[in-house]
């Protein structure tokens, strides 16, 4: 099939348009540009919302997790190594300091039934959706 | 602090000139602070979901190597929504350039962090000579 054929048929001229717009799409996905400590991923399904963040040595005691509405928000901080007389960093790349996260959901969250948990140095939030708007099936009666 | 914003992403580590996994996971370099002490030098290491059982440490003639495997989870019924960071092992190798004291090594995993004690040994611990008055 000639390109003349394309147009003629009324199809879109460039035939990388779409793949374009796919690889613009999976750039966005892989590659954020920034990211704001701490990276997370979040996890989504009808009625719920898991939300996982790496967070390795943070006393889990020092993570404060709000939540309002649709946002839930992480706070908390990593201290640096405290240096002694005659220490000194050869190389210092873990990251410190304080951090504040928000992170917004599809749905407004049952704050009172959000559960989180801290292992090995990863913090997992489980966001339930909340009740009052949880869709609900309307029967028809038949009169 | 766009400074610290900048070093949040987790590095992926570069395909080995030798020993290629066999596994088909990603791998990362872990971020580390190495502080150096009197009398030792301490290699700390992020290791987010590691623990003292899944992690490897070598060390052969004076090649520190640290693996950590990481098992990766998946919840159930949940569909990936914004992936802001990868999961998979970690690797990192550093060459010691000072003798170490090799059977005092020791090696802690809590919340994550690796943290590695390379005690010196005798010989190149810096020793203080007192220097008395005469007369």
């Amino acid at each position: 099939m000639l390109w003349s054929e394309f147009e003629r048929l009324g199809w879109p001229l460039d035939p990388w348009r779409n793949f374009e717009h796919m690889r613009r799409a999976m750039t966005r996905w892989n590659a954020p540009t920034v990211v704001e400590f701490p990276a997370v991923n979040v996890w989504i399904a009808e009625n719920s919302a898991i939300v996982t963040a790496e967070l390795p040595g943070i006393d889990p005691n020092d993570i404060d997790i709000s939540v309002v509405g649709k946002t839930v928000t992480i706070r908390g901080s990593r201290k640096p190594e405290g240096l002694g007389e005659g220490e000194s960093y050869h190389r210092r790349e873990r990251w410190q300091g304080q951090f504040t996260k928000t992170l917004e959901m599809p749905f407004n969250i049952e704050s009172g039934r959000v559960e989180a948990k801290f292992v090995k140095g990863v913090l997992n939030i489980l966001l339930p959706r909340a009740e009052a708007e949880k869709p609900r099936k309307i029967s028809v009666k038949s009169v | 602090m766009d400074e610290a914003k900048k070093d949040v992403q987790k590095q992926e580590a570069a395909t080995p000139e030798k020993g290629e996994h066999t596994r088909s996971r990603r791998v990362y370099t872990p971020a580390v602070d190495i502080i150096e002490r009197k009398d030792d030098i301490i290699v700390i290491a992020d290791l987010p979901g590691a623990d003292e059982k899944s992690v490897d440490i070598t060390l052969e003639k004076n090649e520190l190597s640290i693996y950590g495997k990481v098992e990766p989870e998946v919840p159930e019924h949940h569909a990936l929504h914004l992936a802001e960071y990868g999961i998979g092992d970690y690797k990192r190798v550093f060459s010691l350039t000072e003798e170490v004291d090799r059977d005092k090594i020791q090696a802690t995993v809590r919340n994550g962090v690796l943290r590695i004690v390379l005690p010196k040994a005798e010989a190149v611990k810096t020793r203080k000579i007192a220097v008395r008055s005469e007369g």
